[in-house]
């Protein structure tokens, strides 16, 4: 290969000093008028050209130079005929010559100044031309040859309101010269082909698409002419340069030339003319990437439309989409080969050509989805990326255009194709739905657009078949279904009836979540049903029906079954939570028994799933905490509640968590809000257990760690006290806090208590708090008066 | 005018003048030793008008049987060298036997000649015209000096002129059809024609017209025949495929031909061939050979 490189750059240079040398013969010529020279040297130097030696790519190199040279003598050949050398003579002349190359580029050369002499028609000495290079069927020099040719004709044409327009040269011989040497060439460069042996072919190849710019060269020009109108074009270019596309069956040239069409000739042919364009389409040879062209095609009508409003009649007009799908059908049942890939890509193209042109037709969207599907079934799950991408593309683009979920949900089509990905992809394609709900703030607010909406989500929602989730990254997954949650808050309807019709399809789907998701599904939509309570707590609870509709003991039902689903997880720990907030809400709505449930079940799963003792510390805050808050409950339901927290408290393993908690307790036995809720007695009966709990702790400490530990806990239960003494509870006494905090303050400065500064510090701004309140004056400043410190 | 520079100098000079010598269009002619002269044109049946002029040199007197002026028309073989054959002999007495003391003009005239060959010359003939002045002399010999001519004969257009249409080729390799438009071409005319190609299956390389010269002299056993290849012209560069059809446009001014001679006097024949040659890849030739015909029209210019 090296070699032949080398060979090549030292044949190039000879073929370049042999066309010099006989150049400079030619250019003495010139200067001095000598005719015979100037013809026999110009024919020498040509001769170069007919090399077979040169790649394409170097035998350009030299056709520039021969044409720069041909340049002078043109320019010698029209002051010849200035001189009154007969231009039809020198015609006759060059044409002595005994090669055919030579012959043939001087011939156009002199024909170029025949035309300008206007001596005869233009359309002769065009015809007379394009014809006579048939001589030349070696591929690269005729392609050359040709190109020369067509170069310089270019500014000669007959075209409308050239100067070499006239009664006998119409546009129509200009249309008929390029055709015609469009069709050589492209024979020519087809030709080049099924030349030479069979393993080059792919450098063959290579070298053809270096030359294909010679032959769509001719097309340009045709596309540039003032006088090919739409009805020529309709009538004369495009069938002939078709048939000629088509007849070749050739892969490359066909590709090529088809996007050449499409590029040089102007839109609104391409629409009046979209039938006969796209009908060629399935003729082509089965190996073209004809979804690259017509993506082309339709990209460019899209684009059209989008120029301006005036020119979308004219769409409707032809039925472009019509013709369009009907050609990209027949394509695809005429490739039998064309991978998923391309159908896909044409799919895509068309969809968005669609959504330009006929943004208000949801049905033509519908309808080229619904072929993408009929392509798809016939081949399974997609395994390949490339498919999968433009899928992903086809799907994206409604959804940009329309910037608005709920159009794209109407689309009965659109999750059969999603079907169709992978479930990774379904899963990203799922997320880019979300996230333009999320970036569009896009409210869904019927149960059945959720259903649509869940149904294209599904990746997300649920396992599908076949996935694996050890490949699955934990923090994607938390990612994915963080989405999913924040999802929920854009299902929203007004209507509580809607609502309700909402949240029960989301549960339903979210129920066949499995136990991986549900702990990020349930809380959202626990949240969302208790919005809509709350709602419907806020409105006039006669005004709705009982039975019929969205009452909220219905939806704590509906609650209480759901975050039961969380059990499989398990995930008691979040159900506990849950069910706490749901008897919150029920408590709000004064629905005892449902709030006693809610309780109910938040004990038993404190009792039976909640074994870990940091957890149940946790549990046991909030189940106290949130107990303190309810007010629904008669004395009985909360003596049997408080009881049971009073109970679990004293059973936990750490001393100081058991003091904790049972002061925490404390708090049970008296709401200040609630006159009911005042039991003194049992608030000290609490706070001394937990004293009595601290110094068992305390001896715990010196016995087994040699040392006392800190005194928080007492400093904690003075706190209580101090609380307590505030709120009036009598059985509080000035003594009783004397005494705490004589012990305390032994406790703090005997010798085996370990230092503790936070305790100290603590203790100490408790102290001061006494004395600030002793201070302040007024009511509670006299309670605080006995108190010494 | 010409001077037969002998090896010792003659006792006079004689000079062949024609009458529209000046007006008389002139043509090239190769001479033996190669040079190009310009001589006189004439066809058939015009009058050949002129004088002779002998000179005697310095005063010196010439003795002479008699002069003569002859004019011949003689083909000549190369391979019989001096065998001239004199199909056409006309003689003007200028003089009788006499003395010559001083220079003196004779007037001579040929009228209405009968010159029905042309001047040719080719590889182992020529045709000639000349007009031979011959001073004769007693015991030494005679004085003589020539005049070439050169003769051409104008044809009108042939009433018909059918096209020449043939297709030929090889079995399942190459079939081609080709055509010429005319089978008579007048020597400044142009040969018009395509070549179509109904078979390919040789990888061609290149497609040549030639024109060919076949010159036929003697009789019998002893026929000499010399072909030579007047034109090279390429047609077609490349392979063609099936289908292809070759313009062909061939000037014949550019090259030295003559009109096609039938069995002139008997002695030689001058026929012409287009030959159209197909080159393949490996070289190899495919050709046919066609006769056309060839005539002189007379230019109107």
């Amino acid at each position: 290969m090296v070699e032949r490189a080398e060979d090549e750059e030292k044949w190039l240079a000879a073929g370049i000093a042999g066309l010099q040398q006989n150049a400079f013969y030619m250019h003495r010529a010139l200067d001095s008028n000598n005719l015979r020279d100037a013809l026999k040297y110009s024919a020498q130097m040509l001769s170069e050209l007919r090399t077979s030696r040169l790649s394409p790519h170097k035998y350009y190199e030299l056709y520039m130079r021969a044409f720069d040279e041909l340049r002078k003598l043109e320019m010698f050949f029209k002051e010849e005929a200035r001189r009154g050398c007969s231009i039809i003579d020198l015609y006759e002349l060059v044409q002595h010559a005994g090669n055919i190359l030579p012959r043939l580029y001087l011939l156009c050369t002199v024909g170029s100044v025949y035309i300008k002499s206007k001596e005869a028609p233009a359309k002769d000495v065009l015809k007379d031309l394009v014809e006579m290079c048939r001589g030349i069927q070696h591929p690269v020099r005729g392609l050359f040859l040709r190109s020369y040719l067509s170069q310089v004709s270019r500014d000669k044409l007959p075209d409308i309101g050239s100067e070499y327009e006239g009664d006998a040269d119409t546009v129509v011989d200009a249309v008929e010269f390029l055709l015609q040497n469009f069709t050589e060439m492209n024979k020519l460069w087809v030709r080049m082909q099924h030349q030479g042996p069979a393993r080059e072919k792919e450098k063959r190849e290579k070298e053809r698409s270096e030359l294909r710019d010679l032959v769509g060269k001719n097309l340009h020009v045709l596309g540039q002419l003032e006088g090919v109108d739409l009805d020529m074009y309709k009538e004369t270019v495009l069938p002939r340069v078709l048939e000629q596309v088509v007849n070749c069956k050739d892969e490359i040239a066909q590709f090529y030339l088809m996007d050449c069409i499409i590029q040089v000739f102007p839109d609104e042919y391409h629409l009046q003319t979209l039938e006969t364009l796209l009908g060629a389409c399935p003729q082509l040879q089965p190996s073209v990437d004809i979804k690259t062209v017509l993506s082309q095609l339709m990209e460019r009508l899209s684009n059209y439309a989008a120029s301006s409003a005036e020119v979308l009649p004219e769409f409707l007009q032809v039925e472009a989409f019509s013709k369009l799908s009907n050609a990209i059908w027949k394509v695809i049942e005429a490739q039998v080969d064309m991978p998923i890939f391309g159908a896909v890509t044409l799919y895509s193209s068309l969809l968005t050509f669609t959504l330009h042109v006929h943004p208000d037709r949801l049905d033509y969207v519908d309808q080229v989805l619904g072929a993408c599907v009929t392509k798809l079934s016939s081949a399974g799950k997609l395994e390949d990326s490339k498919s999968t991408k433009q899928i992903v593309a086809l799907l994206s683009a409604p959804l940009e255009k329309y910037n608005d979920i709920v159009t794209v949900l109407k689309l009965s089509n659109y999750p059969r194709v999603m079907e169709y990905l992978d479930n990774r992809t379904n899963k990203v394609m799922a997320i880019v739905i979300i996230q333009s709900i999320m970036k569009n703030k896009t409210c869904i607010a019927t149960a059945e657009k959720v259903e649509a909406l869940f149904e294209l989500i599904k990746g997300l929602i649920k396992d599908l078949d076949g996935d694996l989730h050890d490949e699955l990254d934990d923090e994607d997954f938390k990612e994915e279904q963080n989405s999913v949650a924040r999802l929920i808050q854009m299902l929203y309807s007004d209507d509580p009836d809607e609502m309700l019709q909402i949240i029960c399809a989301v549960r339903k789907h979210f129920l066949t979540g499995g136990p991986q998701r549900l702990p990020y599904t349930i809380p959202p939509l626990v949240f969302s049903s208790l919005k809509l309570i709350r709602k419907l707590q806020g409105q006039d609870e006669n005004v709705v029906g009982e039975e019929a509709s969205a009452s909220p003991k219905k939806i704590f039902q509906l609650l209480n079954q759901t975050i039961e689903a969380l059990s499989v997880v398990p995930a008691s720990e979040l159900a506990l939570r849950l069910y706490l907030q749901c008897a919150e809400a029920a408590n709000d709505c004064d629905l005892e028994p449902v709030a006693y449930e809610f309780f109910t079940q938040a004990y038993i799963l404190y009792e039976e799933e909640i074994a870990d003792s940091k957890a149940q510390v946790t549990a046991l805050h909030l189940i106290v905490g949130t107990l303190q808050r309810m007010h629904v409950f008669g004395v009985e339901n909360r003596d049997t509640l408080t009881h049971k927290a009073t109970g679990y408290s004293a059973k936990l393993l750490k001393k100081p968590d058991q003091c904790r908690a049972v002061y925490a307790c404390s708090h049970l036995f008296w709401v200040d809000d609630q006159d009911s809720i005042r039991d003194g007695e049992r608030v000290l009966l609490c706070l001394k257990r937990a004293l009595r709990i601290a110094n068992a702790a305390q001896q715990m400490a010196n016995v087994t760690r040699g040392s006392s530990g800190s005194a928080t806990l007492f400093v904690e239960i003075l706190n209580k006290y101090l609380y307590f003494f505030e709120k009036g509870n009598p059985q509080i006494t000035i003594a009783a806090i004397q005494s705490l905090i004589e012990l305390i303050t032994t406790e703090i400065q005997s010798d085996t208590m370990s230092q503790d500064p936070a305790a100290d510090a603590f203790f100490a701004s408790t102290l001061r708090y006494i004395q600030f309140q002793k201070q302040k004056g007024g009511a509670l400043a006299e309670k605080y008066e006995s108190i010494k410190v | 005018m010409n001077f037969l520079v002998g090896a010792f100098k003659p006792p006079c000079n004689i000079s062949i003048s024609l009458a529209d010598g000046r007006t008389r269009k002139q043509v090239p002619l190769k001479k033996e030793n190669g040079q190009t002269v310009k001589v006189p044109l004439f066809q058939s049946q015009e009058n050949i008008v002129g004088e002779v002029v002998i000179e005697p040199t310095q005063g010196k007197k010439v003795e002479h049987t008699g002069v003569k002026i002859e004019l011949l028309g003689q083909i000549e073989m190369y391979f019989d060298r001096g065998n001239f054959y004199d199909f056409s002999s006309l003689v003007r007495e200028l003089d009788v036997p006499g003395e010559l003391y001083e220079t003196k003009t004779y007037p001579f005239e040929f009228s209405t000649v009968e010159m029905p060959y042309e001047s040719y010359s080719g590889i182992n003939v020529r045709l000639r015209y000349i007009l031979k002045v011959t001073v004769g002399r007693n015991f030494v010999s005679n004085i003589v000096e020539y005049q070439d001519f050169v003769v051409h004969n104008y044809t009108p257009p042939p009433s018909i002129n059918n096209s020449i249409k043939m297709e030929v080729g090889i079995e399942d390799c190459l079939h081609i059809e080709f055509e010429y438009s005319k089978s008579k071409y007048h020597l400044k005319d142009v040969i018009i024609g395509k070549i179509y190609f109904l078979v390919v299956r040789i990888k061609m390389k290149n497609m040549e017209l030639e024109i060919r010269r076949r010159e036929s002299t003697g009789s019998g056993p002893n026929t000499y025949v010399e072909t030579e290849t007047l034109a090279k012209f390429e047609l077609m560069d490349g392979a063609p495929v099936r289908g292809e059809s070759i313009p062909i446009r061939l000037f014949l001014s550019p090259y030295e031909l003559t009109p096609t001679y039938h069995n002139i006097n008997n002695k030689f024949s001058v026929k012409y061939f287009l030959n159209l040659v197909l080159v393949d890849d490996e070289d190899r030739r495919y050709f046919k050979q066609q006769e056309i015909t060839v005539y002189r029209l007379l230019e109107t210019s």
